[in-house]
């Protein structure tokens, strides 16, 4: 019992990362109409966001410190971090502990630039081609900017640690009466879930009781009419694409300290996050969200090896095989909306 | 009357100049081919000699790959005459003279094997059929080293593996024209083995999480095997897809197991991930079974610490070798690549340029670059001075067997190089094992083939 719970526990955990990032991708399809596959892209670059927040308040000024020697025998440099040397060891080192729950300030107006850039840039003049051309173009982009990032972060996971005050694990096996150490989870995990959530929250907060909102979700219904209303709808979903990129970012940003950054997490988590979304039903925002927890949910349980003793390997399909089965079923998706990439 | 313009004349004349045609080769080829072409593919000509680096440029051990090449080009530079002589100077066969090899200048020529077996095979197939490399070195994955050993048997080049620690590559897998300075996962488990009985006792559980492919498959056996004859009980073996990212649905269920160490056989980005999970759910501060919760990295690499940053404090497992060595092939060969690059080498960088120089001084003290000439040379060759202490070149197969060092996490590093801390050289005899071990057993030398 203890051992299903904490694969609930941690299937909700990578859930949520999927839930947001099939979040934004549902958002660009329902208003641009473009299937983004660069978005693993913005994922990576919200964890890099992180990363260089963390080398910003690393830069350090050299002193050299000639009682002590490097690896070659040369006085040792010393470096002193800028934050430390103005605002005080303490205070400096804190800034620096900080850094990720710092950078998702950093990042949300960066996202917003990258995902307006690319939009006005790039995707804009692929609205009335072919999905097919989109998905080229976009997966093209995608490994342009993963191949910038390798160039100038290296191929290697970088660690971006959590606030020390976060660092641990939180015993839930104890506070359901369980034995001790039976069901344990690290606290940055749990908040990453309480994030997520908050931002799911907000983004439907957002549509669902602004005007702005209110416009868009009109829009995502019938474009022609609320273009013949006389409302600038393109103006709105450009908007609503750099809100959808800030999403996957700060997405990124908060899973960094769970998943060291390298340059290649944003195709991991891609593809899936598109079998989420087709799974969810395309265009359907609730379908991505509960579509991303439940195979999160599902990928755990098939990592269980009580259950790989009766099939091998099955972790590594479980979610294929059933976006198959609900696609063979209900070809829409769970909760896809009639109409949509029926043509 | 014929038309036939054949005439008994024009026949005779016809037939001298043919005749004298088919002779004409073997007019020249007496001294231009002797010295170049004696029978083995891709013989240095015009006075240059080419090297093939097959390093992985891309995918997760880049970084290891960028390493060896610049080590490589560290080699080329010495062989060459250039710059302080590395480790020339310190080596124990003084055949280098800095002149090439064999008076040949050495070049080289690059290849990316991205990790994977099939890309490596084409790249190494290329610099053998268009680049003319007489030799192929390099790789930092053992699927990928005995992919690259198999091709080289076939085309008839030396191969002088690189970064490989399965045993497999000289065990089943072993070929006439390979060569493997690295250690392997045997000697690994034999040098770990008494310290951490030593550190952490006799009476433990461990549980195994093992990346699912050959290297994964045999450094498990070994330590697997080398703990229980201490005492150990192995509790659970979990092999793990070599791509996964995401290690917590494998690291939740350990604690709860009735284990009381985990032991990662990762490497690469996987290591760094999978330590990572297991510190973030905190097996590090619990006790279980009256005991702390410890943890062991079989194979270490500096580079694989500094991604895993502060998790690596206090975690013990082994390298080949580690900058911090003082003997005087270690301090040249730091002070040569830490002037050139300004940092340390990797135990990547180390085993790839001792290599490029095993070759070279194979190839002066045999005369020639035939494999069957170069690989006579390093069967039974016995050498120091490369910073590992006296080492051996075994013939029966091509294994080199020297010191072992055990290493631990550092607690307090001084810098962002002084990560490891070497806690144990464990000596050479500790670590050999006889050419027919069970964990090396299933596989021929055969026969050096010297191609064309």
């Amino acid at each position: 019992m203890d051992q299903i719970l904490l694969q609930i526990l941690n299937g909700l955990d990578k859930g949520s990362a999927y839930a947001l990032i099939a979040l934004g991708l549902t958002l660009i399809f329902g208003t641009l109409g473009v299937v983004n596959f660069a978005h693993g892209a913005l994922f990576m670059i919200g964890a890099f966001c992180a990363v260089t927040l963390q080398k910003i308040l690393s830069w350090s000024t050299i002193t050299i410190d000639p009682t002590k020697t490097d690896f070659l025998g040369n006085p040792a440099k010393i470096k002193t971090p800028y934050v430390e040397a103005w605002f005080g060891p303490e205070m400096g080192a804190a800034i620096i502990d900080w850094s990720v729950p710092l950078a998702i300030l950093f990042s949300i107006p960066i996202m917003i630039l990258i995902g307006f850039i690319m939009e006005r840039g790039l995707i804009k003049h692929f609205y009335n081609r072919p999905h097919a051309d989109q998905i080229l173009v976009t997966f093209g982009l995608a490994i342009v900017l993963q191949e910038i990032i390798k160039q100038y972060f290296g191929a290697n996971p970088i660690p971006t640690p959590a606030p020390d005050v976060f660092r641990g694990s939180f015993d839930f096996g104890m506070l359901l009466g369980f034995d001790p150490n039976a069901i344990i989870y690290p606290y940055w995990r749990i908040i990453y879930f309480v994030f997520s959530l908050g931002v799911i929250g907000a983004v439907f907060a957002f549509l669902r009781f602004t005007t702005f909102g209110m416009v868009v979700r009109a829009g995502m219904a019938d474009r022609e009419t609320v273009g013949l209303l006389g409302i600038n709808i393109d103006k709105r979903f450009t908007i609503m694409f750099g809100i959808a990129a800030a999403v996957a970012g700060v997405a990124g940003v908060m899973y960094a300290p769970i998943n060291s950054p390298n340059y290649h997490m944003g195709m991991d988590f891609l593809v899936l996050s598109f079998v989420v979304v087709v799974v969810g039903g395309m265009g359907s925002l609730p379908g991505a969200v509960l579509a991303g927890f439940l195979l999160g949910i599902l990928e755990s349980f098939a990592s269980m090896n009580e259950i790989k003793q009766f099939l091998p390997g099955i972790d590594q399909i479980i979610i294929y095989l059933t976006a198959i089965v609900i696609l063979l079923v209900r070809p829409r998706g769970l909760m896809g909306k009639r109409g949509v990439m029926e043509e | 009357m014929s038309n036939s313009k054949l005439t008994r004349r024009g026949l005779l004349k016809t037939g001298a100049v043919a005749g004298a045609g088919l002779a004409m080769p073997t007019l020249f080829t007496g001294n231009v081919w002797a010295g170049s072409h004696g029978g083995y593919t891709n013989a240095p000509s015009n006075g240059k000699v080419i090297l093939g680096f097959n390093v992985p440029q891309s995918g997760p051990y880049a970084d290891e790959g960028a390493d060896e090449l610049r080590a490589y080009e560290l080699a080329v530079e010495h062989l060459n005459g250039g710059g302080d002589g590395g480790m020339m100077n310190t080596f124990s066969s003084k055949a280098l003279d800095g002149t090439g090899i064999l008076g040949n200048k050495v070049e080289f020529v690059t290849g990316d094997t991205q990790t994977k077996s099939d890309a490596a095979r084409a790249s190494a197939k290329s610099m053998i059929e268009k680049d003319g490399a007489v030799m192929i070195t390099g790789g930092s994955s053992s699927g990928v080293a005995i992919a690259v050993q198999g091709l080289c048997q076939e085309a008839g080049v030396i191969f002088m593996a690189g970064l490989t620690h399965s045993n497999d590559t000289t065990g089943k897998d072993k070929k006439a024209n390979g060569f493997r300075h690295f250690f392997n996962g045997y000697m690994s488990a034999a040098a770990l083995a008494p310290v951490l009985g030593k550190m952490y006792g006799t009476d433990r559980k461990a549980y195994h999480l093992t990346a699912d492919y050959t290297w994964g498959w045999t450094q498990q056996a070994s330590i697997a095997a080398a703990t229980e004859a201490m005492g150990w009980e192995t509790v659970n073996n979990v092999l793990t897809p070599l791509a996964t990212t995401d290690f917590s649905s494998y690291v939740a269920p350990v604690l709860n197991s009735g284990a009381d160490v985990l032991v990662l056989n990762h490497y690469g980005g996987n290591m760094v991930n999978s330590l990572t999970a297991a510190v973030q759910f905190g097996l590090r501060a619990k006790e279980v079974n009256g005991k702390n919760f410890e943890i062991v990295v079989p194979l270490y690499s500096r580079l694989m610490a500094k991604g895993a940053g502060e998790n690596v404090k206090g975690i013990f497992g082994s390298t080949n070798w580690h900058w911090s060595l003082q003997d005087e092939g270690s301090k040249a060969f730091v002070k040569s690549f830490g002037t050139k690059y300004g940092f340390p080498p990797s135990q990547a960088a180390h085993t790839v340029y001792c290599q490029t120089l095993l070759y070279a001084d194979a190839c002066q003290r045999a005369g020639t670059h035939n494999p069957c000439g170069v690989a006579e040379a390093l069967e039974g060759f016995d050498f120091d001075g490369l910073g590992n202490g006296p080492t051996h070149y075994r013939a029966d197969d091509h294994q080199c067997f020297k010191d072992v060092l055990v290493v631990k996490g550092k607690e307090n590093p001084e810098n962002e190089f002084d990560l490891l801390e070497i806690v144990e050289v464990t000596p050479r005899e500790q670590v050999e094992y006889a050419p027919d071990h069970p964990m090396f057993a299933g596989g021929e030398l055969g026969k050096c083939n010297p191609g064309a």
